[in-house]
């Protein structure tokens, strides 16, 4: 199995979506996992700011050359910040996608779900059991 | 061995814009006879344009050799095999092209007094009842240009019939081995997508149907034969399945040349089918287009068939007939690529009856052959007879870091076109490749050798393979690159 | 077989290879009761002689613009195609490739598309064209799809100055999606009417063809302005692409989509197909767009090449949420419009263009001059107009016929409302001498 790095501190989604909280905000990105299985990102379309989502329903999308995969909300809540960044320069989701690479900040509508997801050993067995 | 290609010159070419001298002209008007206007006057100065500085200023040489070196650059069938799986690279007969070009084609106007295009109508109807009887439809229309547009003519009059029944389905069923364009074309109708699972043979089995339709579903959309080449032999239970419950088939036409002359998938159950021309019945494919894509249909469905139809009258006369009232309506600007309809008449009639079977049989023949060449040398993710085309994987060379993209970019170099990779999306690591009939034996046998040989080199050299094509104008090419900055014209350098 | 090559002894080889007795053991696959019994009902395959007799005489059959004066134009215009087009657009290593996905052995194809994209972009005055349509009606049913997509709206709007046949492709297009097409009508002088009134919030885009079908040059920047202060995207549709030689961009008037076909640009009549659609847009929605783009690139070595590419918008990659099922362009009519442009080139294109306006404006004054024939609409048009008759225009183009002239489109169908007329189209090929035949057999029922 290829090495994967999966931070102790992020939360994780079944989708391969990760989650920061710091205090009212919580980042969210996609997993080194996500980014290996793309391959080379190519373009990330974000939602805008204000829209709210539900757990589970797409908020965006995300590119290689040759593959196109929705990027799902892992806890409903509304968007605050996306990250601008990406529109120039989507390859920083491959170069570091727990950092630069980050996509949008949402205020969680119920802080429940944070704690409901995967932590980083729970998601490193959820992606081995997928690799199998 | 001999080999199949060796080093050439190529020539550089520049962009046609970075040729262009100011003053220098390709064209002569005649003299004029008419008197002079003044555009701005007549139009209003804001109406009309000052400048066309986005075109180029070439002489009629600087043309020709830009595009005769740019030419050098392309593979293409007329050079080498082109082993492209489910895209029937078969050869283009030159006689198809001077048909074609006959004035009372090429410059007929589809507008033009019906009474005065009777040759050309009755091209057209003579094509259809040929479609017909090589499909085993009842009906055919020719208006689609391309398969994909045949494939949404074809999910719209099966959209049609269902509402005239007076019921409102909303699911299509797609195996997960289909064409992208399936599911595309249900979409573009309104329809939700259901896959339908493969078995471990790599067909549609009728439990896995009976397991998801229902009668929300209109239709199951079928490739027969498959993308891995394989027949689908339970077709026949398949479509009584699905007719149970009031649903359609739809069957993609784009393998048919595996089946010309020797089976038919209207005597399957099969309603709808759209045919690619460009395929089956040998119009050049371009580099892309143009295709045409006649859509055949059950006589059930006739009701529905797009505008105008071509008809043939009592006294032998032919007429363009709008008058369908429950037509889905009309999907080109005119009658359809008239001109690649004149090309696969002149196929079909070149052919005729055992002509048709001996390609459907030769290009089956091929296959297999390749397949067993070349057996021992790659993974065969399905095994046994396949159809028209047959599809292996790079399993094999796993342990060697080549992947089937390496291995496609290798064959460049020794003058091949690449099969289709990475399709079907079910065999990780797909080499599809479709040899069609007009490949002989000693052709097949140096292309197999070919392949065999890179299997060897990818154990041997892996790097070699990895960093393939070495002998082309251009090493690999970056698309990372052209899609994360995309420059999809050409600027003039600020600089200059 | 001429083009099978296989002899006896090969399939015998081959068979043996593949361990079978007979051909028929290829097919065992195939259920019994499935297989044809006997052969098709075709009739018996002919050489190449035979089959030249054949489609020669069905040809023979078809009235054609190289045998005679020919006016009749009405989105598929009769001209003058330089040697060098086909000559080149011949060439097997064009005809006879496949669509480029592997670049490294297809830049003849990528290069030619890609320098197609920067002329038509800049002759339509956008920033982006894609790698062609399949035809004018279907790409400008895109381009209402595609603004639909942009502006999440729901309504499309389509001026009565639309040809009728992509009036009706639209139709059939947007019918799959349930969507609601509303018409704009034509004022007196031939133009659109002020389009405000019907434009509400649902409207994603205005569809306006320039020039119309009836011929006259439309108001585009105003239409373009009245599209964008109701929230929605101007598309224009352009048939006769030779316009494009002498008209303000469309893009430079405010268009948003500009789509179209492209055939008078060295694409041949053929009976209304193969012909060349193409589609143009702006940066920001270039991910809206629908069919194969071409973009430059680097190989391995530094140097510039070109590939397909942003085709995750297309259906082998996004299937049932692509922009489009379209899969093939019409890279052949692309090739033949990229040579013929380059042919004309900046200053051959825009004298063309001049002296197609100069034919149609000679034909006028000689209508205008004639007893018995009318120009019942005063805008200014480019070299397409309507000519009013009397009696019938059935009748008045059964007289050109006589005199051996395609005379035009009978109106009587598309637009009763002018009255008698015929839709009278002028390119470089009519000689004065012809549109004086064709004066004169149109008002012959005058005298």
């Amino acid at each position: 199995m290829a090495n994967y790095d999966f931070p102790q501190d992020l939360r994780y989604s079944r989708e391969d979506e990760w989650v920061r909280t710091e205090g009212e905000r919580v980042t969210i990105g996609v997993t080194d996992y996500a980014q290996q299985q793309l391959g080379d990102i190519v373009f990330v379309e974000l939602p805008e700011v204000g829209r709210t989502f539900e757990k589970g329903e797409p908020f965006g999308v995300i590119e290689s050359v040759k593959a196109v995969s929705d990027l799902f909300a892992p806890i409903s809540g509304e968007v605050k910040e996306i990250n601008p960044a990406l529109a120039e320069a989507p390859e920083s989701v491959n170069e570091d996608c727990y950092g630069e690479g980050w996509m949008i900040v949402i205020v969680p509508a119920d802080s429940t779900e944070v704690s409901a997801l995967l932590d980083a050993g729970a998601y490193a067995q959820h992606v081995e059991s997928r690799t199998d | 061995m001999t080999r199949n290609a060796s080093t050439g010159i190529a020539y550089e070419e520049d962009l046609l814009f970075e040729h262009s001298r100011p003053g220098r002209v390709g064209f002569a008007l005649p003299a004029r006879d008419v008197p002079e206007v003044d555009a701005g006057a007549l139009l209003g100065a804001d109406a009309v344009r000052d400048d066309l500085p986005g075109l180029p200023e070439l002489s009629e040489v600087d043309v020709v050799r830009h595009f005769t070196r740019m030419s050098t650059w392309n593979a293409a069938v007329d050079l080498a095999l082109y082993p492209l799986g489910s895209c029937t690279m078969k050869y283009n007969p030159k006689i198809n092209e001077r048909m074609a070009r006959l004035p009372g084609f090429a410059a007929a106007h589809p507008l033009a007094d019906p009474a005065r295009c009777q040759g050309l109508l009755e091209l057209m109807v003579r094509l259809e009842e040929g479609l017909c009887e090589v499909s085993g439809m009842d009906h055919v229309s020719l208006q689609p240009a391309a398969g994909a547009q045949g494939e949404l003519a074809g999910v719209m009059m099966i959209r049609a019939l269902h509402e005239a029944r007076g019921e409102r389905r909303r699911v299509v069923l797609v195996p997960d081995s289909a064409h992208g364009t399936n599911p595309a074309s249900a979409a573009l109708n309104g329809f939700d997508v259901v896959s339908v699972p493969s078995g471990d043979d790599g067909i549609l089995h009728p439990e896995a149907v009976e397991a998801v339709m229902t009668d929300e579903v209109a239709a199951l959309m079928v490739t027969n034969p498959n993308t891995l080449g394989l027949f689908e032999r339970h077709i026949g239970a398949i479509c009584e399945i699905v007719h149970a419950r009031g649903g359609l088939v739809y069957l993609d036409g784009a393998n048919l040349n595996a089946l010309l002359g020797v089976a038919r998938p209207g005597d399957m159950g099969v309603d709808v089918m759209h045919f690619n021309l460009h395929k089956t019945f040998s119009t050049p494919h371009g580099g892309g287009g143009p295709g045409s894509g006649p859509v055949g249909i059950k006589a059930a469905l006739a009701p529905h068939l797009p505008v105008p139809v071509v008809r043939r009258d009592d006294d032998g006369s032919y007429r363009l007939d709008s008058d369908l009232p429950g037509s889905i309506g009309r999907l080109h600007g005119s009658h359809g690529n008239a001109g690649m309809l004149v090309r696969a008449f002149t196929y079909l009639r070149s052919l005729g009856a055992e002509g048709i079977r001996r390609c459907g049989e030769m290009a089956v023949l091929n296959a297999n052959y390749l397949r067993v060449r070349l057996s021992d040398h790659y993974h065969v993710p399905y095994d046994g007879m396949v159809m028209h085309e047959c599809v292996f994987s790079d399993k094999h060379l796993a342990d060697t870091g080549v992947t089937t993209m390496d291995v496609a970019k290798r064959l460049i170099d020794h003058g091949y076109h690449p099969p289709t990779i990475y399709f079907p999306l079910i065999v990780p690591g797909a080499l599809m490749i479709e040899p069609t009939e007009s490949e002989s034996l000693e052709g097949l046998d140096r292309f197999a050798d070919t392949l065999i040989e890179i299997a060897q080199e990818a154990r041997d050299d892996p790097e070699t393979v990895r960093s393939a094509p070495h002998r082309t104008r251009h090493r690999r090419l970056d698309e990372t690159r052209a899609a994360r900055k995309p420059v999809l014209r050409w600027q003039p350098d600020p600089a200059s | 077989m001429r083009y099978v090559p296989h002899t006896e002894a090969d399939i015998q080889q081959m068979l043996e290879a593949i361990g079978c007795e007979r051909v028929e053991d290829l097919f065992d696959a195939i259920p019994e009761k499935l297989r044809l019994t006997g052969p098709l009902a075709l009739p018996a395959g002919l050489s190449e002689q035979e089959v030249e007799a054949e489609l020669g005489a069905l040809a023979e059959r078809n009235d054609h613009a190289q045998g005679m004066p020919w006016f009749l134009g009405a989105g598929t215009y009769a001209h003058h195609i330089p040697s060098a087009v086909d000559a080149i657009a011949s060439r097997s290593e064009f005809t006879t490739a496949y669509t480029p996905y592997q670049a490294e052995i297809s830049q003849g194809t990528l290069q030619a598309i890609f320098e197609w994209q920067t002329m038509t972009a800049g002759l339509v005055g956008l920033d982006v064209s894609n790698a062609s349509m399949y035809d004018g009606a279907s790409a400008t049913a895109e381009a209402a799809m595609m603004a639909l997509r942009i502006t999440r709206r729901s309504k499309v709007a389509v001026t009565e100055g639309l040809h009728p046949h992509y009036r009706q492709v639209l139709e059939t297009y947007l019918g799959g999606l349930g969507t609601p097409v509303v018409t704009v009508p034509r004022g007196p002088d031939g133009c659109t009417v002020d389009p405000t009134p019907y434009l509400d919030d649902d409207v994603a885009c205005l569809v306006v063809q320039q020039p119309a079908f009836l011929g006259s040059v439309e108001r585009l920047a105003d239409a373009a302005d009245k599209a964008h202060a109701a929230g929605a995207l101007l598309v224009t549709s352009v048939t006769e692409a030779l316009s494009l030689g002498l008209l303000r961009a469309p893009g430079d008037q405010g268009a948003d989509i500009v789509c179209g076909e492209a055939q008078s640009l060295g694409v041949p009549m053929g009976f209304g197909g193969p012909h060349l659609g193409f589609l143009a847009c702006h940066t920001r929605h270039v991910r809206q767009m629908p069919g194969r783009l071409v973009g430059q690139t680097a190989d391995a070595e530094g140097r510039r090449g070109f590939v397909l590419t942003l085709s995750t918008r297309e259906q082998h990659i996004r299937r049932e949420r692509a922009t489009s099922n379209i899969c093939t362009n019409q890279g052949l009519c692309l090739l033949m419009a990229t040579i013929y442009l380059a042919l004309l080139g900046r200053r051959g294109l825009a004298a063309l263009a001049q002296r197609n306006l100069e034919k149609a404006e000679y034909a006028k004054s000689r209508v205008r001059e004639t007893a018995g024939l009318t120009l019942p609409l005063s805008a200014p048009t480019f070299n397409e107009f309507v000519v009013g008759v009397e009696g019938s225009a059935a009748d008045a183009l059964a007289r050109a016929r006589d005199a051996g002239i395609t005379g035009g489109l009978d109106l009587a169908t598309h637009a009763p409302e002018v009255g008698p007329a015929v839709l009278v189209c002028t390119t470089e090929l009519c000689r004065r001498e012809d549109i004086d035949a064709l004066v004169a057999a149109l008002a012959g029922g005058a005298r």
